[in-house]
Formats: C-alpha cells, structure tokens, sequence
C-alpha cells in the first residue's frame, strides 16, 4: 500500500488537520456536540465510545435523538443485553419508531454477546447497534469496529469510565460526567480533530 | 392445448437395502447377508466392492478378502426411506406412485413442460437423488410397466414414442419379468432368449401354456391393456429418522447428516407448496436416550441451504452430551409459503428485507426466539403495565407518555429510608412534584403510588414511587 493510499484511509487522521477525511455523520440533535464532532455528528460505520462512572446522567439520552431519526430507516435498533428494561413509553416520547427495537437477550455468557455484537454491527441490517459491556479488550473492539464498516452501522458502547485508560480503536470516545444538574460531555478521542474543551449539555427530561 | 401423453419414469434403487441402514457410503466395507445355511452377499457397499466382494459370494470367502460390517436387511426402513423418497418426489410431479420393493413411478408427462424438458427434469432428479445418497437408475417409458421393465434391464432409456416401444421391449432379456423360476425355466427350454421371442409367439399359445400372467404382463408394458397405478399420499407431516452408520461425537459430522435430511424435508416442502417455520430436532443416543432442539423461523422456508446455515449457528453452541446415534427432522405443520407475511419491517424493499430477516434468523438460531424481540405499547396506567415484548417489527399505536424514565426496572427495588428520607447511595433530593398513579383495580392488581424524579450526590436521576406507610421504591432511572 502506498503512503498516499494509507493517508486517504478514513481511519487515518495527520497531525495538524483539524478536518478530518469525510465520514458519513448523524447529526447528535445537540448542536454545540455536533460542532465539535467530526462531519457534524455521530460517526456513521464505526464505534462510538461513552464512558460514564455514574448511571442516570444522560447517557441514552445523548443519543435518542439520533436513534430517533434512524427509526425512520428501514433497519433495526439493536439494543443487546440492555442492563435494565429500555422503557417503551420513554422511548416512543422521543420519537423512537418502537417497531425498529430490536431487542435482545439475556445472553448466557460473554462469547455470546461479542458474537451478537459482532453480527449485529456487521449484518448490514442494523442502523444503530447499542451495547453496554465493560470487558473487551482492543482486539476485541477492533473486530466490532471492523464489523461496524462493514455493515454500516452506529455501534454504540456503553462503558465504565475506567475504560478510558485503556486504548481503543473506536473512532469516537466520550467521557460523561454530572455537572450539577446537567452533564459534562468531554470528548478524548475523535477522528481528524485533538481533544476539545469539554462541554455542558442538559440532558435531563424535558420540562423538569 | 391437447393434455400431454403419459409419460412414466421409474427410479430404481438398486442399493436401497444398503442405503435405507444408512450404509451405502461409509469407508468401512459393509456388506447384506441373505442369511440361512450358506449365508452369502445379498449386496455390498461401495468399499465393499472396492475389496472385489460381489453379491452372491459367500460370507465367508467376502470375510477374507478384507475387514467386512455384516448386516441384516430390514424391510420396514427399505419401505421408509422408499415412502420418504416418493414424498420427495412430489415436487416433480402430482402422480408419484410406489413400485416396491425398490422403485417409484412417477407419471411426468405434465411435468415435463415446467421442467424444460425430459432431459433437464431427468437430470434434476437424478442429481437430487444423490445428493440425498441414493444409486439410482433412471428410465422413461410411456408406460409404467415398460418402464420398470428398462430399469430392471440396467438401461437408462428414455423413450416417449410409443411406436417405438414395441421394438425397445422387445429387446430386453426375459429376466425384466420377474417372472417365477419354473415359468422361467420353461420359457428358457423353449429356446426364448428376450421378450422379442416372446412377442413373436402366438397369444393363445402363450396363455394356454404359461397362463394369463405372461400375457397380460406383456399387454400392459405395450399399453394394450390399461395399467392403473395407485398414487402415494404423501403425509401431512414430515418425520425422518436418519440411522448414523457410526456414532457420532462431533456437530461438524452430525451438520453432514443433517444435510440430508434438509434436502429431503425441502423436497418434501416443495411438493406440499409449503415451508417449515418450526423445524424439531431429536437426537438419538445410546439407550434410546433422546436430547431436542427447535428451530424456529420469522418466515416459513424451504431453502436446504438457508436451513442449513441456521442449524449450523445452533449446532455450533451445542454441547453434545453425548455420541449421537441417529438424527430426527419433525416439522408437524408445513405452511404455505405466500399466506404468512409478518409486519416485518413494513415496506422495506425485498433486499432489505432478506438482510434483515437472514439476520433476525441467525439471531433466532443461536439463541432461541425468546432472546430476539420487539417492544410494544399498551394502554395501562401502571408503569410496569405501559409495555411488553412483542414480535420484533409490530408496530405500536402511539400512547406516548412524557416524564417517564427511559430504563425501567425489572422489579421495583425498596429503598431504605433515613431521617423521613429515601437513600439510594446517599440521600435522595425530590426533584419534581409528585405524579399520582393509581390503576388496576379491576385487575387485582391495584397500584396507588406517588411518583418523583428524584437525584442521589452523586448526580443519577431515579424515577422513585412512595406507597402508603411511606414506604419508598426506585422503579427507573432516568438515564
């Protein structure tokens, strides 16, 4: 491969250049994340990392509206091994189309659930694929980022914040923590762009 | 259009005893006995051939010419596999009929138009038929007789005109008849070589001397006199046991032998206009002891290849407890393939859609429909009443509710209660007034909860219920 086709790869970013090579986004629907994001929003084909210590800060609620959006596409919403009941009321007041959820579990052990991932993120008929799962290594998340390309798919990653000292092939990382009655979004990885100032979201239930 | 001549193809099955005990392939050399006094080879497997062991040789003599497997032959499998072979068939054509011990007809003059002709159908069915394993011989005459007659003569011949048949018969050894050893004999002291002498003899003389039998054999071969055959009814239900010829400890061999099985219950689909959405696996192990699994689909198919990649995926994750010694396919109720549409995805163009059904499969297939499903609506007051599973891709009427948590507990968790005040890792801070539920009465299961959103220090958002006696429950966190 030559040096010109290794720099044209999209996973490839050169120090310095602030735009990354042009990836399909999703718009987030919070406009200051999306400004910060490359291509304007969640990437599209690839992994997304959020890392949070503390549940009940946000996190799902960071990317229901892109979720909203994709339940307007022919494909599915996997959520796989949900650690509580994704709650459907919830889910259809924001806009989630309910007959794109997929849901799936429980699963009995771990190889199960990376081989759901995988085939999740990899079959082509998945537009978002959501996971909560503390225990993968970089090879690991390397083959899912692999599968996301493949199928192009929104793999999202739900970890604890100790995963963040751990290097990762995801394309996206995001830490979030509590910030009073509203959440700091910090992003510490993100293509074709250095870390950026982190950043004050409400993500709290509209009209409380 | 005028209705097409009847055309009659008989499959024959010279290695059926063999086959029907799951014997004909194997690498060790097994051979039949025709038991008694001096027992000899009845047949022999291709290994067995392949030591120079011919049928009617003795046993012992077969013995010392290699390592050999004796068997018995059971008439009750040959007659099995013969009907699980004529089910198959019914995907060629509507009138298959059984020719025991080792044949089937199969009436496909109608046929042959669908299929692109005599030679394209003749080479799909004899293809199919290996692949189920069977050696077969195929010919085609315009009438059953006749063409039974040239299967047993070994020649594959497939004639349509019956001007023809006179001469095509008349060529064939007497030994086609069947006929009784001493009517043989006697026909052979006449100097009779082929049914030609036979047919050049006078009628009357034959039937004075041989009685009607010969005669009225002859006569239904050429189509003078009329040959009915009874038509197989195929069984409402597929049920297929598969004898493995040795046990089987590994699912890389049992997903061979189940090949066969899937390319004989699509046959059988395919002649039913049907496909299966619930496919039962038995395995049999020793003792009779049996272990199951099911398959089950979104949609009905008869695709081998299809069933065969999901039985994989579950094969795959399944420990064997222990070597399997034969292999079981129900499918109690075939269903029509065009009737059964789900609200799959609704309008997703056909590409999509068999991506997105491949991949619901898969899922299924590995790890059972109850771990793949949807979420629905329904219209309860009780939170955890607001919702169930449901088939993935049903679509909910929109009951929206805003202010609701987005992950939900199982159970509500009780919360221990400190100074008047909830905990839940540390002190809990009201955060809304509170919201009145009370429901179920008619169900006898009545609620009367007062519900807050609520904050813990370090910052979670819970959905929290009081009950009366202030008892206090987290039922879900707003995430």
């Amino acid at each position: 491969m030559s040096l010109e086709a290794v720099l044209k790869d999209p996973r490839v970013w050169r120090f310095g250049r602030e735009v990354a090579p042009a990836t399909e986004a999703l718009p987030s629907g919070f406009a200051d994340l999306d400004a910060l994001l490359p291509g304007g929003g969640w990437p599209v084909g690839a992994l997304t990392e959020i890392l949070s210590e503390v549940e009940g800060i946000g996190a799902l609620r960071l990317v229901l509206p892109a979720l909203a959006r994709l339940s307007q596409a022919e494909r599915w919403l996997a959520w796989i091994a949900p650690p509580h009941l994704p709650y459907a009321p919830a889910l259809a007041a924001h806009g989630v189309d309910l007959a794109r959820v997929l849901i799936i579990g429980p699963l009995a052990r771990p190889p199960e659930r990376f081989w759901v991932l995988e085939q999740s993120l990899r079959a082509g008929a998945c537009s978002a694929v959501l996971a909560w799962w503390s225990r993968v290594d970089w090879r690991g998340l390397r083959r899912l980022q692999l599968a996301a390309e493949a199928g192009q798919s929104c793999g999202l990653l739900f970890r604890p914040l100790a995963a963040c000292r751990e290097t990762s092939p995801a394309a996206l990382r995001l830490v979030l923590e509590p910030s009073g009655l509203r959440t700091a979004v910090r992003i510490i990885k993100r293509r074709g762009g250095a870390i950026a100032r982190p950043l004050i979201l409400d993500l709290r239930v509209p009209g409380l | 259009m005028p209705t097409p001549a009847p055309l009659w193809l008989c499959l024959g099955l010279p290695a059926l005893p063999l086959e029907a005990l799951g014997l004909g392939e194997g690498p060790v050399a097994c051979v039949l006995s025709t038991g008694g006094q001096d027992p000899r080879v009845l047949i022999g497997s291709r290994a067995a051939y392949l030591l120079g062991i011919a049928p009617g040789m003795r046993l012992g003599a077969a013995h010392a010419l290699g390592h050999i497997e004796v068997h018995s032959r059971c008439g009750s499998a040959e007659q099995v596999a013969l009907e699980a072979l004529a089910a198959w068939c019914g995907q060629f054509t509507s009138l298959v009929s059984l020719a025991p011990p080792d044949g089937l007809l199969l009436e496909i003059g109608r046929s042959l138009a669908l299929f692109h002709g005599l030679e394209g159908l003749v080479r799909r069915i004899r293809a199919g038929v290996s692949d189920l394993g069977y050696q077969a011989i195929l010919a085609s005459a315009p009438t059953p007789l006749a063409a039974i007659f040239f299967v047993r003569a070994h020649r594959a011949i497939h004639l349509t005109d019956p001007r023809h048949l006179h001469d095509a018969l008349g060529r064939l050894p007497l030994g086609v008849l069947g006929l009784d050893e001493d009517v043989a004999e006697a026909l052979a002291g006449l100097g009779l070589r082929d049914l030609g002498d036979c047919l050049r003899l006078p009628r009357d003389g034959l039937t004075r001397r041989f009685g009607p039998e010969l005669l009225s054999l002859l006569d239904r071969a050429l189509g003078r006199q009329p040959d009915p055959r009874v038509p197989f009814e195929p069984p409402a239900r597929f049920e297929r046991v598969l004898d493995l010829p040795h046990e089987v400890d590994d699912t890389e061999a049992l997903q061979f032998a189940a090949r066969r099985l899937l390319l004989e219950l699509t046959g059988f689909l395919r002649g039913r206009g049907a496909g299966a959405r619930r496919l039962l696996w038995r395995l049999v192990h020793r003792d009779r002891r049996e272990s199951a699994f099911r398959l089950d689909l979104v949609e009905p198919s008869r695709d081998a290849e299809h069933l065969g990649q999901l039985l994989q995926i579950r094969l795959e994750q399944l420990a064997l407890p222990e070597p399997v010694r034969a292999l079981k396919l129900i499918v109690d109720e075939p269903c029509p393939l065009a009737s059964v549409t789900l609200p799959l995805l609704p309008g997703a163009k056909e590409r999509n859609h068999a991506q997105s059904l491949g991949f619901l499969e898969r899922l299924r297939a590995r790890l059972g429909g109850e771990a793949v499903r949807g979420l629905h609506l329904v219209p309860d007051h009780r939170p955890e009443a607001a919702w169930r599973f449901c088939t993935p891709g049903e679509a909910s009427s929109s009951l929206a509710r805003q202010r609701r948590p987005l992950w939900l507990l199982a159970e509500p968790r009780a919360l221990v209660v400190r100074e008047g005040q909830p905990q839940l890792r540390g002190p809990l801070e009201l955060l809304s007034g509170r919201e009145r539920i009370e429901a179920g009465w008619w169900d006898g299961r009545p609620i009367a909860r007062d519900y807050f959103v609520a904050r813990n220090p370090a910052g979670s958002r819970y959905w929290v219920f009081r009950e009366e006696h202030h008892r206090w429950f987290v039922h879900g966190i707003f995430d």
